[in-house]
């Protein structure tokens, strides 16, 4: 049995690459239905291998990875693909069509949707990335930031009950970010999982309730953006080349206790700036 | 010295140019950070600025880019190689495709200036050394994370030791300290009197290693100026470029209400300044 409201679970999970690298070292990880998880920790901390697992592109070299309750070893790829939409850190490795509506319609149609249904998460998917005026561009025509909304709107046509993003919000300018905290909350509000990997702190203590800090291949650290960014857990932030977000340590420096977001810290220091500023 | 007169340029088989009379000019030692919204020109203007557009990839271009006084138009592919060397923003791109190990991989690079294979390794150690580095030297340049092949991808272009250097991006897909490993790598390389040009999101990155900063919307140069000048520029936010925190938690408060010297002050005790 796997853990009430689990919708993804690994069990001591282990891989090693063909040529000996351990990226992940035994990950006990529950993840709940509806969760926002964000997962974070230095270059080669094995992030981007451990969510592999979630659809089955990698497989375990020891443990297990329980997909919806199920045990994915028993489960192709195609299976899983209907429960997880994975989308890649390089859009290059991903994109593959040559239009912008036909790279989108290729996961939902290979989910057996068709007609009225496959427009509609196709149209739905290219508003929420912005790409709606784009339908019919050949997506190496679309610059990097672009090319990777695209890859995120092939994901979300899928309408699976789990999005795994792989850095999001590499290469996107203020608006390009802002599109994608959009998605994630809305994606959140309709009760659907999302799991994103990113070095950037200030989207992920804007975004996500729950933060995994992940150090050679097993989890450090796992708790609320609160927790985790609080002063208590920085050398733990430390040990695998983190920083708090910017907010945070202004915070803490000033006294003001936990402030992850800027919003937060901005209310916490107008509200007790007589207090608390220097004159 | 490079210098960028008059561009305008546009890609092969498009109507439209994507670059507008961009004049553009970095010193020796200078480092110039590029921001500007998706898809203004950022990486088009590296490519040009790094003689590949139009030598290797095509499309028209007017105007010209002269690299210490000599027009690039009449260098041959070798010699633009030695005087400038570009990053591109995928480190998939970069990646040669032929070294085995990371090491090899960094020492292409040198080994195709011609250097003697002695220099060449030092060189090599030295760029491995400066990002860090040596765990990965044995491994396969295909297999390593993102942010690993991006800081190889750097590690190639240091041992190079160039005159100029055009970077697009740099440090999209690395953590925290990779960012600032980078950073000082890029600093010394300024003191050693190459100049800079780096297109950058991380507007934070730029704030402590730039002198000036550019801003490209529309394929146009938008503004020019001094980091904290332009950084502060309420402008910029319209345009869709992030400030740095610095100027953004201090925006806010302002706009909260509360005094600008108050601001600044409560920031600079908060940020240990």
């Amino acid at each position: 049995m796997t853990a009430p409201d689990a919708i993804l679970e690994t069990r001591a999970l282990v891989h090693v690459y063909p040529g000996g690298t351990r990226a992940v070292d035994g990950v006990d990880l529950v993840i709940r239905r509806g969760e926002r998880v964000a997962i974070v920790g230095q270059n080669g901390s094995g992030k981007t291998t451990l969510v592999r697992h979630f659809n089955g592109l990698l497989r375990p070299t020891e443990g297990r990875v329980f997909v919806d309750g199920v045990d994915a070893a028993g489960r192709r790829v195609a299976a899983l693909a209907a429960t997880v939409g994975l989308a890649f850190q390089d859009p290059d490795r991903q994109i593959f069509a040559a239009r912008v509506r036909s790279e989108v319609a290729f996961g939902p149609r290979n989910l057996g949707r068709t007609g009225a249904k496959l427009d509609r998460a196709i149209d739905d998917a290219l508003v929420a990335t912005g790409l709606d005026g784009e339908a019919a561009t050949n997506p190496y025509d679309l610059g990097y930031s672009r090319r990777k909304l695209l890859a995120l709107a092939s994901i979300l046509a899928m309408n699976t009950p789990v999005v795994v993003l792989d850095e999001p919000t590499t290469g996107q300018d203020a608006r390009g970010v802002a599109r994608i905290q959009r998605v994630v909350a809305e994606l959140s509000d309709a009760a659907r999982t999302v799991v994103a990997i990113s070095h950037d702190m200030r989207f992920v203590a804007e975004s996500f309730a729950r933060v995994v800090v992940m150090g050679a291949g097993t989890i450090l650290m796992d708790g609320t953006p609160a927790e985790v960014f609080a002063e208590p857990s920085w050398p733990i932030l430390a040990s695998t080349y983190l920083e708090p977000p910017l907010a945070a340590r202004v915070g803490a420096r000033l006294g003001l206790g936990a402030t992850p977001t800027e919003a937060g810290l901005v209310e916490t220091l107008a509200n007790r700036s007589s207090g608390i500023l220097p004159t | 010295m490079l210098q960028l007169t008059g561009v305008t340029y546009r890609y092969a088989g498009y109507a439209k140019p994507v670059l507008h009379d961009v004049d553009l000019r970095l010193e020796d030692g200078e480092i110039v950070g590029l921001v500007g919204p998706n898809e203004a020109g950022k990486s088009t203007l590296c490519l040009v600025a790094s003689g590949l557009a139009p030598a290797s990839i095509g499309g028209d271009l007017k105007g010209s880019l002269t690299l210490d006084g000599t027009p690039a138009a009449g260098l041959r592919t070798h010699e633009l190689a030695a005087r400038v060397v570009v990053g591109f923003q995928n480190p998939n791109t970069q990646r040669s495709g032929i070294a085995a190990t990371v090491f090899e991989e960094i020492a292409l690079g040198p080994m195709n200036l011609g250097l003697p294979v002695a220099e060449t390794v030092a060189r090599t150690h030295e760029a491995i050394a400066r990002l860090r580095l040596e765990p990965l030297v044995e491994r396969d340049p295909q297999r390593l994370s993102g942010g690993q092949a991006q800081l190889v991808g750097i590690a190639s272009l240091l041992a190079m030791r160039p005159r100029h250097v055009i970077l697009d991006e740099p440090t999209a897909q690395l953590d925290p300290a990779g960012t600032r490993l980078v950073g000082e790598a890029l600093r010394a390389l300024a003191e050693a009197g190459t100049s800079l040009l780096i297109a950058e999101h991380k507007t934070d990155l730029l704030d402590g290693l730039c002198g000036r900063v550019v801003v490209i919307d529309g394929g146009r140069i938008v503004m020019d100026g001094p980091t904290a000048t332009v950084f502060d520029d309420p402008r910029l936010h319209e345009l869709g470029v992030e400030p740095p925190a610095r100027a953004r938690l201090a925006r806010a408060l302002v706009d909260r209400g509360l005094e600008r010297s108050m601001v600044t002050a409560a920031l600079a005790q908060g940020l240990g300044a």
